[in-house]
Parts: structure tokens; C-alpha cells; sequence
């Protein structure tokens, strides 16, 4: 067993004894969950950019052409003369908005920040498999996030192509300004993330394989590390192959090859390049972006597995459901990607093939959904803002996702398609939900992170402000998009020329939904302020504030180098036995073994 | 400046506050001996209390929404399959909504019931076969309903176009749209990005097109060589690479098209000849099938109708297709919407550069008759009492020999909707071609 193995190591007895220095312990650190932290500290921080942005942006789709010094000041003259934005620049806040949410944010930050922190202390190991590698993933992420960031900087302008960056737009600096340097260092940011990414998931897998204590069988494994674990290999499988599309687009844009770009006139100038399609691009890139859907939705999935089932005060209901839901969705998530393609000129006989396989995926998410409801049932639910958030991560996902239904039948896409109701049903579905998983998660394991607690009252008014403010984002937008507005416009008032009736729904709606946006952005202050001051200021956690089952709630409070003080501990049932009958307590850690008679769930 | 510090100000005012309230707070739950890890009876029941309440809040404003702008938002259809597809929209909407309500309310209703009672143990109910079944069987039930339905929608509106439908060509570039009507052939001419001149913007194919497209390009060629050997000027370094890297281009492009020529059959040069190039609207006859045939100048766009219930993405190096038959023309369509101002639009739904937004063309389907006549006086023109025309013939043929003898033809431009049209195309700036090639 290599969990014997482990164990046999020797090395791990003394820990706590060596001192470590400050930049061993707080920067170039290989304990897992250090790098979580740093993982976490990074993500927050371009989060409140990406959202930054996204406000910057909305107040130009509800008052066009007004001045605001609010963008003004943050734009600058050169961006936004007079407070107005300029439009190549909104399509820069757009792109830059979205590859920070969806790769930075929901990838770096929820995978990144969990898989280090829980894997290990769930699965009872000392460390990741590899700790050195683990810390080259977070150094790899942040220089990525520093690249990126830094592309925002540049005279040109960000990239500007949309977080998808289609070429030939995204290949042609003629087209538009953000496709010059701003491009270049966006494809640079995201190939040095995708290696990050890679490495980290190596790390997980084999940590999960390998390094389970004793007794830890596949099948005693809490949801979170299924979760985690399939998560990593999907991220395997599929982001190597954004990597070859990122790395064609930096041939066709330096080396003058033509992957993607074929019989082309921009900017007064006839290319000679020929044969190449673009739609091999966005084959490529859905063939990472549908999975990375999922890279972003299963930990939160994961998460809230463990946070209801811990908070209801019963096992989840359809443990072994739950783990085939985890792994159909996994599957059939490399096989629907060209749902994303169904009017890119593709063969339709081929879209309907994608019709097919992405319906499916509808099951295996019914499924969760409904073992999420039942496991509420009956259950004495206890309100902490991390089963909050969870609630909400089940309402979204049952919104979003029933949205996905129109757009993923090919013959509604054709109208649906590139409209503000595919973004809000992304944002719903993938957004929301994911950003509400990392929430709960950063609440309910905030004790074991910092060894403090954060308030609950601030906890709960970040919740119900951020839950109304996004509803109240996505669900006009809905409509929005129903009535005909194309996404990634600067401006709707053109809709004015032609359709008086559409134009004054969608100013309308636009103006309730940066209402909203701003209202939700506020409240996101007051989890900052909780978050910060509570790691200084916090009151200190008990060892066990959950009363939950998995192993990381006996480890002790000061957070110790290996984890567990003396030996690792052994595991005797699953982590799902709340409220079991006969029990004395209404929870049964891990560690205890079986009563006399007592039967395994 | 003065806004800016208040703003400052009030922010920094209110983490204050927040924090004292914090410290209050603790303080006093200090005194009440009670932690943070137990939720008091208090708090769960406000938050259960508050789950319901949500609850009816984002129900009510579903429904306020859905009355307010439109059960699916989006008006009437005006094509054939159009109408299809909103029926099927409806039957989607019915079912998700459907969904949506009975899992939020079983989702809220447990979270307010199940809260947590002192002395009420939670029910340890760790599966149940027959109820995962059953909320297996039953979604993929629906599903396949769903799927089948689709599936014949997209099949028709995505099959083969009939023979005798009508071909039109929708040229897109940043950021216009240009038509190309097929003509009284009813075929496209051929075309090639490399034979893009000054007056044949669409590349069309013919012997004249070529063989002009291939002297332009050898006159710039000459041109640039003759200034690369001059052996009076220096030229600045960058200057001469580019210049450099320019003559290759085009010495390679030159090259393609001598290969065209050589395979070139004139006979098809009649297909092209016909087409009649049309900016700014899009004129439709009622009930008649349309085969559009996308193409695309420099990056991706996306044609979209959004009346019409169509669109699709037209790319660069590829002709993509969709076929529609509008069914209201615009006169209806403004009677049945109480809107004199309303007019159907093809939309650009592809982000393709900062004037994306702006990329758009005016849509106005005629009855029969007035479509037969429009396209009547654009093909063979309209004249005057005199016999000079008042509308000039508007083929490719016309155009194209028209605009190369442009200072005669702008004789008598007053008042004419072809030469406005014509200025409209010239006053587009240099990114229509290449400005060599203009020549």
C-alpha cells in the first residue's frame, strides 16, 4: 500500500520540528496548504478585477455615450475621453472580463484553492505527491495572472476578441488594436496557465491514487475528492488541446503559417494566406472550452455535496448516484462540444449528432439535483452562510441549467445563438453557480484554512445581497436576449433605426440589470472585509466547528507541516453517517470504527 | 476631483463603521457565551423565513418579466420555418419553466421546512433505488421528446435548398454588408479574394476581372521595384523590408493568379456578369424560397435575422449557407406591430471589430408585384421621357464598366439612387481595398 509506504517515510515525524523561514513558510512554499491559500489570495484578487471590469462595462450598456467619472477614473483620457469608453476598449473589458472569470477565477481559483487544500487533509496524507511541482503550479498561475493582468497596460489595448478569441480577428492586428501585443501576451498568460493547470492536476491524481490512508477505499472518499479528482483528469485531457490551439494562433500570428487563415483582405492589405479554416480553431477550442464547463462545476458540485449533507445532518442522498453523475457528466462533456459550432458553418448533420449527445448531459445533472433536494428533505437544516450559498448553488444550477435545453436544440440555437440569453445562461449556470460553490467553500473551510472564524452575520447579508443582485442581473437578461440582442455590442441603440418596441425593452431591462450588477458588487465588499479581517481578527475555531464527519476536521487547529501530529489516521466507514440511528451523536467521524453489529451504509 | 474624495471618503467611512459594528457585535456574543460554529435558533428560522420569502420574490419576478416583456420576448416571426420554431420554443419554454418552478419550490419549500428544531432528529435516508430511477427515467423521457421534435425542426430548416430558390449572395466585411442577387440565371458568378479591384469590390470571376486584377497587380509590382532599385534614394530600413515583404506577397499572388488564367473557362463568365450588387437594403420577395450564400472579406461575421429566424456565421475561405422563406412583408409586419417606422434587419452577431454594433443592413420584403418591378428597373434600368436613364441598369456588367470609365459616368449623377449608391461605395476609405490595387 503506498499509503503504508508514505507512512514508513520516516521523514514526516519531525515536522514542526525545523524552523522555516519566512519565505519558505509564506512564499515559496510547499506545503499544500500554503499554496491553497496563495491559489485562494490570487483568485480573489483578480476576481474583484474581472468584476471591476464587468461594472465598468455595464455602465456603458445602460446610459450609452454619458460621461461617468467612475469610468473616467479608472479608464483614464486615453481610454475613455470625457468618461465614455471607447468601443475597442469595451470589447477589451468584455474579453479581459471573461478569461479572467472563467480561467483565473472558476479554474485557478476554486480547483486550485481546494484540490491543495482538501485533497491531502480529506484523504488523510501528509502533502501532495509532489510538493515541489504543486509549488511550480501556483508560480506558473500567478505569472500567468501577472501577464494578464499586465496585457491590460499596453498601448494597444488588451485582447479584444472575446475570451473565445476566434481567428481571425484574434490573428489579425489590422482588425482591431487589442489583436497586436495585448493578444500576444494574452496567449503567452494563457499557455503558461494551462501548464500551471496541467501540473497541478498531475499532482492531484496521483496524490488521490496513491497517497489515501488507511482504510480510505474509492468508495469512502468524500464527494469533494471525486469531484476534484475527475475534475483533474478532465483538465488533463482537454487542456493540452487549448494549448495546440493557442500555440497554432501564435504561429499563424509570428511564423506566418495558416492554420487559420485563408483567402483574406483586412486593413487594405490581400493575404496570401490559404487553406486554413477557422473553424478548426473553435474545434479546438470547444474541445477544451465545453469540458472546462465542467472543470469549473464539478468542484463546486463537490463542495456543496459535502457542505449539505454536513449542514441537513444526513448522509447525501445517492452517494454511489452521485459518484456515476460525477463520471457520466465527465464523459459525455469531451463528446458536446460542437454545440458551441451549430451555425459556424459546420455540416448540420453533424450538429445534430451534438444535439443528441449534449441532451444527455441533462440526466446525470437531474440527477444531482434531485439527490441535492432529498438529501434536504427531512433533514434539520442548520443556516450557516456556507449552506446558504450551497442552496443558492443548487437554485442557479437548476436555472441555468434548464436554459441549456433551448440552446443546446440546434434549431433554437439558430435564434438563441450569441445572444444575451446565452450569456446569461452561462452566467447563471457556470458563473453563479461555480462563484456560489467557491463561496461555501471559503466559509466552510475558512476554520481550517486560517484557523479562525468569520462572521456569520456579514456572511449571511453577503449572501442574500449577492443572491438577489444576481438573480436580479441574469433574469432580465434572459429577455434581453429573447428579444433579439446580439452579444458583445457597445451600443443597442442602433436597435432604435428599426424596432422602437425592442430597442425601449432592451434599454429598459439594461438599466434594472446594472442596478442590480452594482448592488451585487457592493455586497461583495462585505465579504472582502469579512474575509480579511476575520484572518487577523477572527475569533479562534474550535477543532471541529461543523460537527462534520471528514478527516480534516481532526487535524488540529494550528495548521501543522504534515498535517497530522502522530500517526495518520484510519479509516473505518464513510463520511456521509449523520444522524445515523443508534448513534449518540448526530455524526460519526471517519475515524471511528464500526460498532458491534453496526452495518456500512 | 472634490467627487472623487467625498466617494473616498464614504468608503473608508463605512469599513469603519462596519468594523465597530463587528467589534459591537462580538462583544456582545462574547457576553451571550455563544461562538461563531453555532448557529443560533434565531438565525436558522431567519434564514428559513428569508428562503421562502426569496422564493416568491424570484417567482414573482419571473412572471413579471414574462408579462412585462414577452412570454418569450421576441414578436412575431416573419418566415415560413420561423414560425416552426417559435411553436417549438414555446413547447421548450412551457417544459423549463415548468421545471423550474417545481424544482425552486421543492428547493426553497425544504429549506424553510427542514430547518433545524431542537428535539427533531434528521431522517437518516441514504438512498433509495427506485426514486433515482425514477428521476432518471423520467428527464431522459422528456428528453427524448425534446430531442426528436428538434431534431426535425433543424433538419428541415438546415436541408438542402430547393433548385428553383431564389441565390443570394451576403458579402460581409468590417463593417458593412454588400447583397450580390444571382441574377436572371439565378446562378452566382464565381469569385476569387485575389481579383479585388477598385471596381470589383465582391472578387468577381470573369475573363475582364482577371485580366485586370492581373495588371493592377503587376503595375504595383513594377512600382515597387522600381523604387526598391532606384539607386538616388535611401530608403529607411524598416521602410525597405516592409516594402520588401510586400513585393514577395504580391510577386506570389501574381503568380496564383496567372495559374487562374491559365485554367480559366470564359464560358462562366456570363454567370457573373448578370449579378446585380446591391448595398445599404435588402430587398425580399414574399414568399419566395432564398438560398443566401455567405461570405466573408477579413475576419468572422455572423449574418443574423433576427424576424426571420435565421443566422449563420460567415468565414473566411468558406461560403456558408441558409435558406429562409419570409412570409409578412414589411408593410404587414408594421401594420400587425403599430410601428411606421419598423423594418426587418440583417444584423452582424459575430464580434468582428469596434464598429461591430454598428454592422447592419435594412431588410424590406415587397409583395410579388413590387418586387418584380424593383428588380426589373434594377436590372435593365428606368429612362426618361428624353431616353437618357433616370435609373440606370444595375448589373455587374454595368457597374463594373460604368465605374471604370468613372469621369464619364458621373455626368449625370442628380438625383439617382444607383450613383448615390456608387458614392456611398467609394467613400468607404482605403480598408476596401487594397489601395495599390485600387489603382
Amino acid at each position: 500500500m503506498a499509503a503504508v509506504a508514505h507512512e514508513a517515510h520516516g521523514h514526516h515525524d519531525d515536522h514542526g520540528h525545523h524552523k522555516e523561514s519566512f519565505v519558505s513558510k509564506y512564499i515559496f512554499s510547499q506545503d499544500h496548504k500554503m499554496i491553497g491559500k496563495q491559489f485562494l489570495m490570487t483568485a480573489v484578487f483578480m476576481g474583484v478585477v474581472a468584476m471591476l471590469l464587468s461594472i465598468l462595462f455595464r455602465i456603458q450598456l445602460a446610459w450609452p455615450g454619458e460621461g461617468s467619472d467612475f469610468v473616467s477614473f479608472f479608464l483614464g483620457d486615453t481610454w475613455a475621453p470625457g468618461g465614455v469608453m471607447k468601443e475597442d476598449m469595451y470589447l477589451g473589458l468584455v474579453t479581459i472580463h471573461g478569461t479572467i472569470m472563467v480561467f483565473f477565477l472558476l479554474t485557478g481559483g476554486l480547483s486550485g484553492t481546494f484540490s491543495n487544500i482538501l485533497i491531502p487533509l480529506q484523504i488523510g496524507a501528509r502533502d501532495m505527491a509532489s510538493g515541489f511541482l504543486n509549488m511550480l503550479s501556483y508560480w506558473f498561475f500567478f505569472l500567468s495572472s501577472l501577464l494578464m493582468l499586465a496585457s491590460m497596460f499596453v498601448e494597444s489595448g488588451p485582447a479584444m476578441a472575446g475570451w473565445t478569441v476566434y481567428p481571425p480577428l484574434s490573428a489579425l492586428p489590422q482588425a482591431i488594436s487589442g489583436s497586436g501585443l495585448g493578444m500576444t501576451l494574452w496567449l503567452f498568460s494563457m499557455a503558461i496557465f494551462i501548464a500551471s493547470s496541467l501540473i497541478g492536476s498531475l499532482n492531484y491524481i496521483v496524490t488521490v491514487l496513491n497517497l489515501r490512508t488507511k482504510g480510505m477505499s474509492m468508495t469512502r472518499l468524500p464527494l469533494t475528492i471525486w469531484a476534484f479528482f475527475v475534475t483533474a483528469i478532465i483538465g488533463v485531457l482537454s487542456f493540452p488541446v487549448l494549448l495546440s490551439a493557442a500555440l497554432l494562433l501564435i504561429m499563424d500570428r509570428m511564423a506566418g503559417t495558416s492554420f487559420y487563415l485563408s483567402d483574406i483582405i483586412v486593413g487594405g492589405e490581400m493575404l496570401t494566406n490559404h487553406g486554413g479554416s477557422p473553424l478548426l480553431f473553435q474545434h479546438l477550442f470547444w474541445f477544451l472550452g465545453h469540458p472546462e464547463v465542467y472543470i469549473v462545476l464539478l468542484p463546486a458540485l463537490g463542495l456543496s455535496s459535502e457542505i449539505i449533507s454536513t449542514n441537513s445532518r444526513k448522509p447525501i442522498f445517492g452517494y454511489r448516484a452521485m459518484i456515476g453523475s460525477i463520471l457520466a457528466i465527465a464523459f459525455l462533456s469531451f463528446i458536446v462540444w460542437a454545440h458551441h459550432m451549430f451555425v459556424t458553418g459546420m455540416n448540420p448533420f453533424l450538429g445534430s449528432v451534438f444535439v443528441f449527445t449534449t441532451l444527455l448531459i441533462a440526466i446525470p445533472s437531474a440527477v444531482k439535483v434531485f439527490n441535492y433536494i432529498t438529501t434536504l428533505w427531512r433533514g434539520s437544516i442548520v443556516y450557516t452562510p456556507a449552506m446558504l450559498f450551497t442552496i443558492g448553488l443548487v437554485s442557479t444550477f437548476i436555472s441555468g441549467g434548464v436554459t441549456g435545453i433551448i440552446l443546446a436544440d440546434a434549431a433554437l440555437d439558430i435564434t438563441t445563438h450569441d445572444t444575451y440569453f446565452v450569456v446569461a445562461h452561462f452566467h447563471v449556470v457556470m458563473g453563479l453557480s461555480a462563484v456560489f460553490g467557491m463561496f461555501a467553500g471559503v466559509y466552510h473551510w475558512f476554520p481550517k484554512m486560517f484557523g479562525r472564524m468569520m462572521n456569520i452575520r456579514l456572511g449571511y447579508a453577503h449572501f442574500w445581497i449577492t443572491i438577489v443582485g444576481a438573480y436580479g442581473v441574469f433574469f432580465p437578461m434572459h429577455f434581453v436576449g429573447l428579444a433579439g440582442a446580439p452579444r458583445r455590442y457597445y451600443d443597442y441603440s442602433v436597435y432604435g433605426e428599426f424596432d422602437v418596441e425592442s430597442y425601449n425593452l432592451q434599454m429598459d431591462l439594461n438599466i434594472i440589470i446594472t442596478m442590480f450588477a452594482i448592488l451585487a458588487a457592493l455586497g461583495q465588499l462585505i465579504f472582502l472585509f469579512n474575509f480579511f479581517y476575520s484572518i487577523f481578527r477572527g475569533p479562534i475555531a474550535p477543532q471541529n466547528p461543523w460537527r462534520a464527519n471528514t478527516l480534516e476536521w481532526t487535524t488540529p487547529v494550528e495548521r501543522i507541516h504534515g498535517n497530522w501530529p502522530g500517526e495518520l489516521p484510519t479509516v473505518h466507514r464513510w463520511p456521509y453517517d449523520y444522524s445515523k440511528p443508534g448513534a449518540e451523536e448526530d455524526f460519526i467521524p471517519q475515524t471511528v470504527p464500526l460498532a458491534e453489529g453496526e452495518e456500512e451504509h | 476631483m472634490v467627487t472623487k474624495l467625498i466617494i473616498l471618503g464614504v468608503i473608508v467611512l463605512g469599513v469603519v463603521a462596519v468594523a465597530q459594528l463587528m467589534r459591537v457585535y462580538e462583544l456582545s456574543s462574547k457576553l451571550r457565551e455563544q461562538r461563531e460554529s453555532e448557529i443560533s435558533n434565531r438565525d436558522n428560522k431567519f434564514n428559513a423565513a428569508m428562503m421562502l420569502t426569496f422564493m416568491f420574490v424570484l417567482f414573482g419576478g419571473l412572471i413579471w418579466l414574462m408579462v412585462n416583456y414577452g412570454w418569450t420576448g421576441r414578436g412575431e416571426a416573419a418566415s415560413v420555418h420561423g414560425h416552426e420554431i417559435d411553436w417549438l420554443l414555446n413547447l421548450n419554454f412551457i417544459i423549463i419553466v415548468g421545471v423550474f418552478f417545481l424544482t425552486n419550490t421543492l428547493l426553497f419549500v425544504f429549506a424553510f421546512k427542514y430547518v433545524r428544531k431542537p428535539g427533531v432528529p434528521a431522517f437518516y435516508y441514504p438512498h433509495n433505488n427506485k426514486l433515482e430511477m425514477l428521476w432518471t427515467v423520467v428527464p431522459a423521457c422528456v428528453l427524448a421528446v425534446i430531442i426528436i421534435l428538434g431534431l426535425k425542426t433543424w433538419n428541415d430548416a438546415t436541408a438542402e435548398a430547393e433548385a428553383e430558390s431564389i441565390r443570394i449572395e451576403l458579402f460581409s466585411k468590417q463593417f458593412d454588408w454588400t447583397a450580390r442577387y444571382s441574377g436572371e440565371d439565378n446562378t452566382l458568378g464565381k469569385f476569387d479574394y485575389k481579383l479585388t479591384t477598385g471596381n470589383n469590390e465582391l472578387a468577381l470571376l470573369t475573363t475582364n476581372t482577371l485580366d485586370t486584377a492581373i495588371n493592377n497587380m503587376e503595375a504595383s509590382i513594377l512600382k515597387l521595384e522600381y523604387v526598391l532599385n532606384k539607386k538616388d534614394t535611401m530608403l529607411i530600413p524598416e521602410d525597405k523590408d516592409k516594402m520588401m515583404v510586400d513585393l514577395s506577397r504580391k510577386e506570389r499572388l501574381v503568380r496564383l493568379l496567372h495559374q487562374m488564367r491559365d485554367r480559366h473557362n470564359p464560358e462562366v463568365d456570363a454567370w457573373a456578369w448578370d449579378d446585380i450588387i446591391q448595398k445599404d437594403t435588402l430587398y425580399l420577395c414574399e414568399n419566395k424560397e432564398y438560398e443566401f450564400n455567405f461570405r466573408s472579406k477579413d475576419v468572422i461575421h455572423s449574418a443574423y435575422f433576427p424576424q426571420f429566424r435565421a443566422q449563420m456565421n460567415t468565414v473566411p475561405g468558406l461560403t456558408t449557407r441558409f435558406k429562409f422563406i419570409p412570409d409578412k412583408t414589411t408593410e404587414e409586419m408594421r401594420k400587425a406591430k403599430n410601428d411606421p417606422n419598423f423594418n426587418y434587419v440583417l444584423l452582424c452577431n459575430k464580434i468582428c471589430g469596434g464598429a461591430h454594433y454598428k454592422m447592419k443592413m435594412i431588410v424590406v420584403v415587397l409583395k410579388e408585384s413590387d418586387y418584380k418591378t424593383w428588380m426589373k428597373n434594377k436590372t435593365y434600368g428606368v429612362k426618361d421621357a428624353t431616353g437618357g436613364y433616370k435609373v440606370k441598369p444595375g448589373t455587374f456588367k454595368d457597374t463594373y464598366f460604368a465605374k471604370k470609365n468613372a469621369p464619364v459616368a458621373e455626368d449625370n449623377a442628380e438625383g439617382n439612387e444607383e450613383e448615390e449608391n456608387d458614392e456611398d461605395a467609394e467613400n468607404q476609405p482605403a480598408e476596401v481595398v487594397d489601395p495599390e490595387l485600387a489603382e
